[in-house]
């Protein structure tokens, strides 16, 4: 084997395997997904909990993000998947999967919002004030729509940063694209076409949500600022 | 009641072995950083070219990064190069190949980023106090840029000493797969072994990766003028 | 023109502030009648923002009592969405909402805060709009306006709220100078309409002319209550006198 065989892209074999691929990928999208949803869940609360300073949750919250952002994904996986088992908590690997996704995603998008929250200025809720408007009022006029164009280009961003960390799933036994391919190349030795596959399928998950998000960005930035 | 197994912790060589995979870790991470940080000055540099071409160059090369998963990278350089060339190469090269490539993408928009907010007044100003190019550069230029680009700079470094978790995918033996072996050893006498010893790693990542996130913070906070 | 025999719209009886240590507003009274016009002056810092902060509830006091027609509007109980509809602010940096047109910013409190009929508060909304001469500019944002021009829509946004008293808090002094002139303008108009205002400034001439009594604030405390034509040729205390002369430039 050597570059000789690189030339002669086997199209057939690929065509065979799309099939593996395409329900690998399925897998990475559905769990990527529900981590997301999750992790937003989990951020829009803790954000929440920190702006109004709530007592006690405040502090676990703090603890919280700390944990989430200075270890690695694989490791949160083999702790959930492995590790918590012996104290009696068993979950799939699915749930195992989507529940260390929003651990982990739900830290950054907590971050994320709190910045769309504290971009909105101390004048402009005075203003608002100013002129009878109620708490709820407030939010939902001035806060919230100049709060959710500072966030979109964060929250996307997570978004793609959450995707990719997926590739991580297939160590606790879950038939996504890289243990696809590793068995592809195991049992067949195409290792080009294999590895060509498994890019291509991450272009097409990640690819168009990085360039709406580009272009996302460029619509909110005219918006505000009209350049 | 039954042994809870934290005893596998200290039994035999296991804390030893765990050191070792842990300097595994490190030493990867390490050189790669030094490598990214190094070249990505000179790629940040490139960034700020005139050229359209290298700029767009430059700017593929990180979005290559940005867009596939580093562990697919991995897999490229492993499996593809060994079937392309006919090189066995270790996990613990191609770790450090990808990482310093990867890291020197990131880094170079960086300092980018760093030098493209320099305020244009800064250079007016340093010569109108009469300094001359090597001057505005030693005394303005670098300390600002070197202020911004500092957290960004450990917040990257930081994120690649997490990667490293992932050459375990690539059969490298590190803190993590050195855990795996010492689980496989112990589970039959200590079945809770996966928790302690991934709670282990847990804390040891954590250990690393906290102070540096810390110090960033510092840094941004006091350099926040 | 003596207006001191009007109804007493605000009443303020030994408000005391503080920031912490620090006391900001020392025991100050002050009652303003309908229609007149209030303009408080001060070195920086004295405590005149402050004060005006607190007739609208943006501050808490920690001793004395304000009341609004009789009602008092300290303590925690007060409804302040209904009071606020009542005391209309501007504020020194405009704060228009930079997401809303300027028309959508002024109908926002009259169609949601005030409930009212939405072709009421249009009629309202374009004629005092055309009363600034911004009627043209009803559909911009403000991103795309000067800093005069947001200022007018400023006031308008809380004119187009009926209230009482309007409280104007340095208004001004963000603007570029020719800027100034057509905001100032806009307030003196509402005066002579017989709006009553509490004016905080530094502008003198403006004082002079648009004041019915003029307060001098420093250190937290009134220093002179006087009318405008006697403060400004003959102040009472050394501290006003020392305050006008840095106005002054001839030898």
């Amino acid at each position: 084997m050597g570059g000789a065989e690189l030339m002669e892209i086997n199209w057939q074999f690929m065509m065979t395997t799309l099939p593996l691929y395409q329900k690998a990928a399925w897998i990475t999208i559905k769990l990527g997904f529900g981590g997301i949803v999750l992790a937003l869940i989990i951020g829009l609360i803790c954000s929440i909990v920190l702006y109004y300073k709530v007592k006690g949750l405040q502090r676990v919250v703090q603890l919280y993000i700390e944990i989430s952002r200075n270890t690695p994904l694989l490791i949160q996986l083999f702790f959930l998947y492995y590790g918590l088992p012996k104290i009696g908590l068993t979950m799939s690997e699915n749930t195992c999967a989507i529940v260390g996704l929003a651990f982990l995603g739900g830290s950054y998008m907590t971050e994320a919002f709190r910045g769309g929250i504290e971009a909105v200025s101390k004048t402009q809720i005075e203003s608002g004030l100013s002129i009878g408007l109620s708490n709820l009022q407030l939010v939902r006029y001035v806060i919230l729509p100049q709060a959710i164009a500072v966030t979109i280009p964060s929250l996307g961003a997570n978004c793609i940063f959450l995707l990719k960390e997926t590739s991580i799933f297939g160590i606790i036994a879950i038939a996504d694209l890289m243990n696809v391919t590793q068995s592809v190349i195991g049992m067949y030795y195409r290792t080009f076409e294999s590895l060509l596959m498994l890019v291509v399928a991450y272009l097409i998950i990640i690819l168009p949500l990085s360039i709406s998000l580009s272009w996302l960005e460029r619509k909110i930035r005219y918006a505000e600022f009209g350049n | 009641m039954q042994n809870l197994g934290i005893s596998v912790l200290f039994e035999g060589t296991a804390l030893q072995r765990l050191f070792s995979g842990l300097l595994v870790t490190a030493s990867i991470a390490f050189i790669s950083i030094v490598i990214a940080f190094v070249l990505g000055i000179g790629v940040g540099l490139l960034r700020t070219s005139n050229s359209k071409v290298i700029r767009y160059s430059c700017k593929l090369y990180l979005e290559m990064f940005r867009i596939i998963p580093i562990l697919v990278w991995l897999f490229i350089v492993f499996f593809g190069v060994t079937a392309a060339f006919d090189l066995d190469l270790d996990g613990k090269v191609v770790a450090v190949i990808v990482f310093s490539l990867w890291g020197t993408a990131e880094m170079g928009d960086i300092v980018r980023g760093a030098l493209e907010s320099l305020p244009r007044h800064q250079i007016e100003s340093g010569k109108a106090l009469g300094l001359n190019f090597w001057g505005l550069y030693k005394y303005v230029l670098i300390p600002q840029a070197v202020r911004r680009m500092l957290p960004g700079a450990i917040n990257l470094a930081t994120r690649m000493v997490k990667t490293t978790s992932l050459v375990v995918m690539i059969g490298v033996i590190d803190v993590v797969k050195v855990g795996q072996q010492i689980i496989e050893r112990s589970i039959l006498k200590a079945p809770a072994a996966p928790l302690w010893i991934y709670g282990l790693i847990f804390i040891l990542y954590f250990l690393i990766c906290y102070p540096l996130s810390r110090l960033s913070k510092k840094l941004e906070m006091k350099w926040e003028q | 023109m003596n207006k001191e025999n009007n109804q007493v719209l605000l009443e303020i009886q030994n408000l005391h502030k503080q920031y912490g240590e620090t006391t900001v507003l020392d025991g100050i009274n002050l009652s303003v009648h309908k229609g007149e016009v209030v303009v408080v002056l001060g070195p920086s810092g004295c405590g005149k923002s402050t004060l005006l902060r607190c007739l609208n509830g943006l501050e808490t006091i920690q001793e004395g009592d304000i009341t609004f027609y009789g009602k008092s509007i300290t303590g925690k109980n007060v409804n302040w969405q209904e009071t606020r509809q009542k005391i209309g602010m501007v504020f020194q940096d405009y704060d228009l909402f930079p997401h809303m047109t300027v028309i959508e910013n002024i109908m926002l409190g009259p169609t949601r805060v005030q409930k009212r009929d939405k072709q009421e508060a249009l009629q309202q909304a374009t004629q005092l709009l055309d009363r600034v001469g911004l009627l043209e500019r009803k559909d911009a944002y403000p991103r795309q306006l000067s800093g005069g021009q947001k200022q007018r829509i400023a006031i308008v946004r809380a004119l187009c709220m009926n209230p009482e008293i309007m409280l104007f808090d340095e208004v001004t002094a963000a603007l570029d100078p020719e800027m100034v002139r057509e905001v100032l303008d806009v307030i003196l108009g509402l005066a002579k309409q017989g709006m009553t205002m509490v004016i905080v400034t530094h502008e003198m001439g403006f004082a002079r002319a648009v004041a019915d009594r003029v307060l001098f604030v420093d250190a937290g405390k009134i220093c002179e209550i006087s009318e405008p034509d006697e403060f400004f040729t003959s102040p009472k205390t050394e501290r006003a006198q020392q305050f006008l002369n840095i106005f002054q430039y001839h030898q």
